[in-house]
């Protein structure tokens, strides 16, 4: 086994007395996907917040390709190859989908400070944001624009957008939520796709895509990981089923 | 803020109409002067080039206003440095005495424009660096009051004119044209703004444009693909700063007199009401903003003393029915859909 790519040691995080984080440890292998899974309100998007550097942490120490991150900004963290997608989606809403993409290969390629020359006709920027649209599934609706986009489509532009940055760890808050049957298919089909090369911490409601595509599974109660594991183990762990899956999961 | 007349810098649409229409606008524009003289209306002259210098100062509050999100309460601050540079470099020039301890004074517009310029952005560069740090309405008030900070600076310094101003007793001159008679030197404001309007239209569809577009619409997306968003806020408000400092600058040639009036708030809320009358956003709204206000300004002013009364709620009709200012209405007229 390798070096995880992510590692994260005792991160602590309250608001306000109300602990978001307690004592939460974890890691991510290279090329492997792991869920995290967890009730409403248990912490998950704070915590992907304190790993993109949104949100400072109380204490705790992260560490990405063996570096410490805490205490670096957000777009710092992004340029070492971290990157997220939003739970609520947080598009460039009067732009096209293509234009949300090319943004983010433009800041892919270092400095914006080039006044002159168009950036609409730009193929360097253009033609990989195609690619990356056809990644997430989008390549037909290059030229559409966000606001009227469906909300399953903005899901796919966040990823492909996330994809765009060129990450080696991507963070992904509930692709799946709100989606149709046959889109949440498609996101489950696009990740499979991606499976192996970039590694992904994959934060989802939906049960049916993280058994499909997790490599190990770990469980957010109140802040608190109360169970990690392959997703045969977590399947069985009665503690799981009374804090979790048992309770109500259609 | 979901408003689909605010169009991006990307990939401009190409409409037929709107080229043949700003085509003939130039043409209009240009032959000014000539129609003046036919319709024997000379005050049109003076008129027209106020309008084309305050489009240059609303234009480019616009840049930081409506392409970036930056909405600045405080651009009379550049406007009025602007005009300054030229009223101070003209007074050292006729009386000869050094400024810091070096014979600077001029009249050449060759050497005032620039150094306007540049003046305004150095000191839109310490502002803007300050003010920053902050947003939202936070940035709203710290510009205006450094724009005020200023304003009682300028109220203050007797040895230029304090509360009376200074008067520019001779226009600043160019070599081979003859920039004070009215006609030649509205030609070269005019060349100037076209100028400005081609350097800002380039700029909105550049790479440095298509960050601005999307620190307007949302900076934590920004970050999140890894751009740090401060550098290119800063940069926009320098600018911006800069194209405020050349309509000053140009409007201290054509008064012929800089006061502190041009650095009061009332100023920059004026070139805000432009900017949002206009279509903030949108590359021609603010010379169509500032065109409409200036023109309401004098004829309402002409009808009555209390013009003010009428101008007001006007302004809040248009603004509320056309979303988007007279750009968003040009679209309603048009039966334009979203786009």
């Amino acid at each position: 086994m390798g070096e995880p790519l992510l590692r994260v040691q005792r991160l602590f995080k309250s608001f306000g007395g109300v602990s978001a984080t307690d004592d939460l440890s974890l890691d991510v292998l290279p090329g492997e996907i792991h869920a995290l899974i967890g009730p409403n309100g248990a912490g998950k998007t704070t915590f992907i917040g304190q790993l993109m550097g949104e949100i400072e942490p109380d204490s705790g120490a992260m560490f990405f390709d063996g570096a410490g991150i805490g205490g670096l900004s957000t777009p710092k963290r992004v340029r070492r190859g971290i990157a997220r997608t939003f739970q609520i989606t947080q598009l460039l809403s009067d732009q096209t989908a293509l234009d949300n993409v090319a943004l983010a290969v433009q800041a892919g390629q270092g400095h914006s400070f080039r006044f002159l020359k168009s950036a609409a006709n730009d193929f360097s920027l253009r033609s990989p944001a195609r690619e990356y649209l056809d990644v997430a599934g989008l390549g037909g609706r290059a030229d559409v624009r966000v606001s009227q986009l469906s909300h399953g489509e903005r899901k796919q532009l966040e990823l492909a957008v996330a994809l765009a940055t060129k990450p080696r760890l991507l963070l992904l808050d509930e692709p799946m939520a709100g989606l149709g049957a046959s889109e949440s298919r498609a996101m489950v089909a696009a990740l499979k796709r991606m499976k192996g090369g970039i590694s992904i911490l994959l934060v989802e409601h939906d049960m049916d895509a993280v058994f499909a595509l997790a490599d190990r599974i770990s469980v957010l109660v109140y802040g608190r990981i109360i169970a990690s594991g392959a997703p045969a183990d977590i399947q069985a762990d009665a503690q799981v089923r009374a804090a979790y899956l048992g309770e109500g999961e259609s | 803020m979901d408003d689909p007349s605010k169009k991006s810098g990307f990939a401009p649409r190409k409409n037929v109409r709107s080229v043949l229409l700003v085509a003939l606008a130039l043409v209009l524009l240009a032959v000014l002067p000539q129609l003046a003289e036919l319709f024997d209306q000379p005050a049109m002259v003076s008129l027209a080039t106020r309008i084309v210098i305050l489009a240059i100062a609303a234009a480019s509050l616009n840049l930081a206003l409506g392409y970036c999100g930056l909405v600045s309460f405080g651009h009379a601050a550049w406007y009025g440095i602007g005009g300054y540079v030229v009223g101070i470099l003209y007074k050292h020039y006729v009386s000869g005495d050094p400024l810091f301890g070096l014979p600077l004074g001029t009249d050449q517009m060759l050497i005032t424009l620039p150094v306007a310029i540049l003046v305004s952005g150095l000191f839109a560069a310490v502002f803007g660096a300050l003010s920053l740090r902050t947003s939202g309405v936070q940035f709203i008030m710290i510009t205006l009051a450094f724009a005020q900070m200023i304003f009682f600076f300028f109220v203050a310094l007797k040895a230029y004119g304090g509360d009376d101003g200074l008067i520019v007793r001779r226009r600043n001159i160019l070599p081979l044209i003859d920039a004070r008679d009215g006609a030649t030197f509205y030609w070269v404001c005019l060349f100037i703004a076209i100028a400005w309007f081609a350097l800002l239209r380039r700029i909105v569809g550049s790479r440095f444009g298509a960050v601005l577009a999307g620190v307007r619409q949302s900076e934590r997306r920004m970050a999140a693909i890894g751009v740090s968003t401060y550098r290119y806020k800063l940069a926009v408000f320098v600018i911006s700063g800069m194209g405020a400092g050349l309509a000053g600058a140009l409007m201290a040639n054509h008064a012929r007199f800089v006061s502190p009036d041009m650095l009061h708030w009332t100023q920059s809320g004026e070139f805000m009401i432009m900017v949002i009358l206009g279509g903030a956003g949108t590359l021609l709204g603010p010379a169509a903003g500032a065109a409409v206000l200036i023109l309401l300004e004098t004829q309402l002013a002409a009808f009555t003393e209390h013009w003010q009364v009428i101008l007001g709620p006007l302004l809040v009709l248009m603004i509320l029915f056309t979303r988007g200012g007279l750009s968003g209405l040009l679209k309603l007229l048009r039966g334009g859909s979203n786009g």
